[in-house]
């Protein structure tokens, strides 16, 4: 499977995933600059981490402008994969393909931490190689990953089973604990937790490839 | 433009003999540009005029060094082709004015300094040094800088995206007026990729890229070169404003234009800005530049020549391309977003010709300003120090207390609340990461992994700046020997007082000599670094601070953790208590901690031995014999230990009081019980005491990370607090003649005896280690928590809900231990009083440890040890001390240790043991 990894200037977890999905999960990846106006021929899109665009004014507010985006909305619609990891998370929700809002972390303070994060559902594109409830380390680094979204809309997710991981320690105040959710097609998710930190036994846990693995098990499904 | 007077002469920090020698070299007055100019490249922050003379001594050649100072940073081979560009830099002053600001453009500076060589920075580490937070002066300030270099430090690295994988964080007076930020970056790159500051190739352009020039900044070295006063808190303009973005373009366009081959020379404008790069790329190609300033980006309007050439604004740098290639260049930086202006070109008369807009505005030989600034063989004396040689009367020691407030003091305590601020682990190569001896990164293109410390001591090299300043290189390198890299090349950052003051200057010669001495030992020779003086606030002088950042090589692999991975491992010391006495204690964390003195000497360092301890500590970490292994440094043997425990209820005796004191309350208090309920519900009630009081730590453990040796521990005072509080109070017995105790319990709420003094208890304790023994063999429940004590990471891996079994071991072993204090208070004193356990809950501790935490061997020690403490008793009688029971208890203790330690010594192949890197 080939992987597009989006760079907006500013991404920095941009050679780590490539990195990931090339040497520890094994599968092919290139670069995808912020002004390409159309993603080629890549299975899959992972909007990496990072301060896209310096994230000024609000992280992922600037990026959803960028033309790339309106590549992967359509990318989207069309049924693709798309993965967004922190930044990339931001970017999504900015960019209105995942409801919700990510703002200052509730202890204000940009926290790095190894967390555990339970997985919610193994019914998704991005999860399907793990199993609910099952509990998953994979790091955290961020300054503004408090997720909130109105009752409504987090009543929703839960009943729509949208909600694809959460902390098992809130580490940084989300509602309803929440560290992922999926669009309501299925084929977009957003995480805070790096799972491309947690893909090589020697950064001390490979937990991040379950949702690699399921995304190659999914796509191999649809060919 | 303005005349030039003596007043403005002193006003640029420009001595008269040095005005004369500037009027010398040009054969005329200088312009007010060319003064200004002449005064930052002669400032001290660039010139290093008073240090220069001495910093020769350094060693600087070796096997692995590919490029030593005197460029943007020193370069060792790394192998496979590969290597690694290291510097550190000190952004002191601007971060006493402007504690974020300051930190980040620190960072941001020294990065610079990693990328303008071509190398893509890898890693950061900071030495911060501040004042007390609880100063009763200053304590809010040093609160404020604290927080502000943290966060300046973590806003520029974070977003930049290069992991901040180290450091340390001390706090001391001397810091008050002039907190420390010494900031050290790494980078990796290929050999044939390596870029240097050298403006060759007469003709070819000048090219400015990067940011906007504005008014930022300006003399921001010279203020790095004078002690503050009480205006210098005015001085805020001078501290530049950082951008990490347009740093992380600039670093992203820079490697991409360095890859077209059109790059001749490149440098970062840093400090003194425009002026620095220019002069310093023509003086090391032999060349000259002529440059015109209506060419410089400005963001701001009617700039004089003077603020252009001065600013230190952020994010620049200035490049020589070749002639005809530079719409190669400007296409990369625009493809970025940044500019790429052509300012000038390089000229073959060696001299800098600035313009503006056509006129000539300054002219000066480059040579003249980077090469010729003054060198001063300043007068020094003995080195600054007013500690006495003889000490205090040592106090009377409370170990286990003072042993708490060592490991909770600002230099010891866990700094995890900094350096989660930080993102450590961006890139994926930390192996190891902050908050422990050595920080580790693989080197992802070769099989070779990097590691990195950075010390300083501001104490030992008070008390005696050579020797300190060794022990300091020395520590060094063991943090590298304890994770089994081998130390190849240093760098270092002298932070001083006013070399102007002889006992100063006496310091920083005595430092560099020692330093020399000790890298010369290690082989580890200087690749770099930068000197800070003039940190003083009105006259009081920082302590001298040497900081050094070594590097070290080793394998990538698992890196052999600092923390015990599981009891039951035997600890070994390697290397020996070494020789100290009382003068020599004079320098430790105990004397400041809990003496809050200082006299004396460092402690003794014998290189020879330590660099023999730190082989044999690599070797057997690089063998894998090590299952842990952790330096000696701060706070000795005592804070080590605390430090590398795994989950250790040290809180025993707590427990057994809460135990003891919910039964009292039954006995006492509560509802009367049928007989035949009584005593079952006794030992239930004390049980869920002893229970509860364990699980508050447990939940903190679990889902805080409070160390719950610290936290049973502290308890502990908390539960013998609460036992004092009731039988003085409520509970007194009337009858007692104001003894603590309580009223006795009545008749049904005592153990039955069985035979002679043994009560119910006992039975009961056969019965629980015989359950336990069972527990643990067979059931599920017991193969689990096995699993998690040989290793809990292995255990999460293999499914096993760490968490929950952590509350659950926790609450059981609090529930025994309470169950202990009901068969003290029903079984033997029946009521409950003062001193109820003579450190029952401690002997536990030993106990088990003996019993190799077996049941059925714990029950089989504990009536060892139980007879041996009631013999203790019985032969006070016959005029023998008591005391003679604990010696025999040590002494089995330890007998027991060195026979483990023998054993394991002969099977070697076996994962064998913990070790404990010692040394001085």
């Amino acid at each position: 499977m080939k992987f597009g990894v989006v760079v907006f200037p500013g991404s920095n977890c941009d050679h780590d995933a490539w990195y990931a999905v090339v040497h520890n999960l094994g599968h092919t990846a290139e670069f995808v600059w912020h002004e390409a106006s159309s993603l080629g021929d890549v299975d899959a899109v992972i909007l990496p981490g990072g301060f896209s665009y310096g994230d000024y004014l609000r992280s992922g507010a600037i990026a959803k402008f960028s033309p790339v985006m309106a590549a992967v909305r359509r990318f989207a619609a069309e049924g693709g994969l798309v993965l967004g990891i922190c930044n990339g998370f931001q970017i999504l929700v900015e960019s209105g393909l995942l409801p919700g809002a990510l703002i200052r972390n509730r202890g204000l303070k940009f926290i790095c931490r190894q967390v555990s994060v339970r997985l919610e559902t193994a019914d998704s594109p991005f999860t399907n190689a793990g199993r609910r409830g099952e509990i998953l380390r994979i790091p955290v680094a961020h300054g503004e990953g408090c997720y909130v979204a109105d009752e409504r809309t987090l009543d929703e997710l839960e009943a729509e089973d949208r909600v694809a991981f959460r902390y098992v320690e809130n580490v940084n105040g989300s509602l309803r604990s929440i560290a992922g959710i999926l669009n309501r097609e299925r084929n977009i998710l957003g995480m805070m937790p790096h799972p491309e930190r947690a893909s090589d036994p020697l950064m001390g846990s490979t937990d991040g490839l379950v949702v690699f693995r399921s995304m190659v098990a999914a796509l191999a499904l649809n060919r | 433009m303005s005349a030039i007077t003596p007043d403005l002469v002193e006003a640029h920090q420009l001595t008269p003999d040095e005005y004369r020698r500037i009027v010398e070299i040009l054969g005329r007055e200088p312009t007010y540009t060319e003064l200004g100019i002449f005064s930052v490249m002669w400032s001290e922050h660039c010139s290093y005029k008073s240090s220069r003379l001495h910093l020769r001594k350094l060693p600087t050649r070796g096997p692995h060094v590919l490029q030593g100072p005197g460029e943007n940073a020193g370069v060792i081979d790394i192998g496979d082709g590969w290597a690694i560009a290291f510097k550190i830099e000190s952004h002191n002053h601007p971060s006493f004015i402007e504690p974020f600001q300051g930190a980040a453009t620190g960072v941001g500076g020294i990065l610079r300094d990693i990328f303008t060589m071509g190398a893509r920075p890898i890693a950061v580490l900071d030495a911060l040094r501040f004042g007390p937070l609880d100063d009763p002066e200053a304590g809010a300030r040093n609160r404020r800088i604290l927080e502000g270099v943290v966060s300046g430090i973590a806003h520029y690295g974070n977003c930049f995206g290069v992991p901040t994988v180290g450091g340390e964080t001390v706090f001391d007076p001397c810091y008050n007026g002039n907190p420390l930020v010494n900031v050290l970056a790494l980078g990796v790159f290929r050999h044939d990729e390596i870029f240097y500051a050298r403006a060759s190739g007469v003709g070819n352009p000048v090219i400015y890229v990067g940011a906007k020039t504005g008014r930022d900044g300006i003399h921001g070295a010279s203020m790095a070169s004078a002690e503050f006063t009480e205006e210098s808190k005015q001085k805020r303009p001078n501290v530049q404003v950082g951008d990490p973005f347009l740093e992380k373009l600039l670093l992203e366009a820079c490697l991409e234009a360095m890859k077209t081959g059109a790059i001749v020379g490149i440098q970062d404008m840093g400090a003194a800005g425009l002026t620095c790069s220019t002069c310093e790329m023509g003086s090391r190609a032999g060349t000259g530049i002529e440059i015109d300033l209506q060419y410089v980006p400005q963001r701001e309007t009617g700039m004089t020549p003077y603020e252009i050439m001065l600013s230190e604004s952020q994010e620049r740098m200035l490049l020589v391309a070749e002639k005809g290639r530079e719409e190669e260049v400007a296409q990369v930086f625009r493809k970025w977003g940044l500019d790429a202006v052509t300012i000038g070109f390089v000229t073959g008369d060696g001299l800098l010709r600035v313009k503006d807009h056509g006129a000539l505005v300054a002219e000066i030989p480059t040579r003249a300003l980077a090469e010729d600034a003054p060198v001063y063989d300043r007068p020094y004396t003995k080195p600054y120090r007013r500690a006495r040689m003889d000490w205090p009367e040592p106090a009377a020691a409370d170990v286990q207390a003072d042993l708490v407030a060592l490991v909770t003091s600002g230099d010891l305590c866990s700094k995890r609340w900094i350096w989660e601020q930080y993102d450590y682990m961006v890139r994926t190569n930390t192996l190891r990461g902050p908050g422990a001896d050595a920080a580790v990164i693989r080197i992802k293109e070769t099989g070779t992994s990097i590691a990195v410390s950075l010390d300083g001591n501001e104490r030992y090299c008070y008390l005696d700046p050579r020797e300190g300043v060794r022990l300091v290189v020395a520590e060094c390198c063991r943090n590298l020997s304890a994770v089994g890299a081998h130390p190849v090349a240093a760098t270092n950052n002298l932070n001083f007082g006013n070399p102007e003051r002889p006992e100063i200057m006496g310091q920083l010669v005595e430092t560099i000599e020692g330093m020399a001495e000790a890298c010369r030992f290690f082989e580890t020779p200087i690749t770099g670094g930068n000197v800070s003086l003039y940190n003083e606030t009105l006259g009081e002088p920082v302590r001298p601070s040497p900081v050094i950042g070594i590097v070290g090589l080793m394998k990538t692999g698992p890196v052999t953790p600092t923390e015990f991975p599981r009891p039951g491992l035997a600890v070994v010391l390697v290397g020996g208590l070494g020789f100290s006495d009382w003068r020599r204690f004079g320098g430790t964390q105990y004397a400041k901690v809990i003496l809050k003195a200082l006299w004396g000497l460092p402690p003794a360092l014998d290189m020879d031995y330590e660099k023999r301890v730190q082989a044999a500590v690599r070797e057997i970490v690089r063998a894998g014999w090590a299952a842990s292994s952790h330096d000696l440094s701060g706070g000795g043997l005592g804070v080590a230990l605390a430090f590398t425990m795994g989950l250790w209820n040290i809180g025993a005796e707590g427990q057994l009081l809460m135990g003891a004191l919910a039964a009292s309350w039954l006995a006492l208090a509560g509802p009367a019980l049928p007989p035949a309920a009584a005593v079952p519900v006794l030992g239930l009630l004390g049980a869920a005491g002893g229970a509860l009081w364990a699980l508050g730590p447990a939940l903190l453990r679990a889902y805080v990370g409070v160390s719950e040796i610290i936290s049973t521990l502290m308890l502990n005072y908390v539960a013998a607090l609460w036992v004092d509080y009731l039988v003085f109070g409520a509970w007194a017995d009337p009858a007692a003649f104001s003894f603590p105790y309580s009223r006795p319990f009545p008749e049904g709420m005592r153990f039955p005896l069985l035979v002679g003094e043994i009560h119910l208890g006992a039975l009961l304790a056969l019965g629980l280690a015989a359950l336990l023994a069972w527990g643990l063999r067979r059931t599920r429940w017991g193969f689990e928590v096995r699993a998690i004590g040989a290793g809990a990471e292995a255990a999460h891996a293999a499914g096993v809900a760490v968490r929950r079994y952590v509350l659950a071991v926790m609450a059981v072993s609090g529930a025994l231990a309470g169950l202990a204090g009901v068969g003290e208070v029903a079984g033997v004193v029946h009521r409950l009083q003062q001193g109820l356990s003579p450190g029952y809950g401690f002997s536990a501790i030993i106990v088990a440890w003996m019993a190799g935490l077996h049941p059925w061997a714990v029950v089989a020690v504990a009536v060892l040890f139980a007879g041996l403490l009631n013999g203790g008793f019985v032969i006070q009688t016959a005029g023998v001390p008591a005391a003679i029971a604990a010696m025999l208890q040590a002494l089995i203790l330890f007998f027991v240790l060195a026979g483990e330690v023998a054993v394991r010594r002969r099977r070697r192949h076996r994962l064998l043991a913990s070790s404990a890197a010692g040394g001085a």
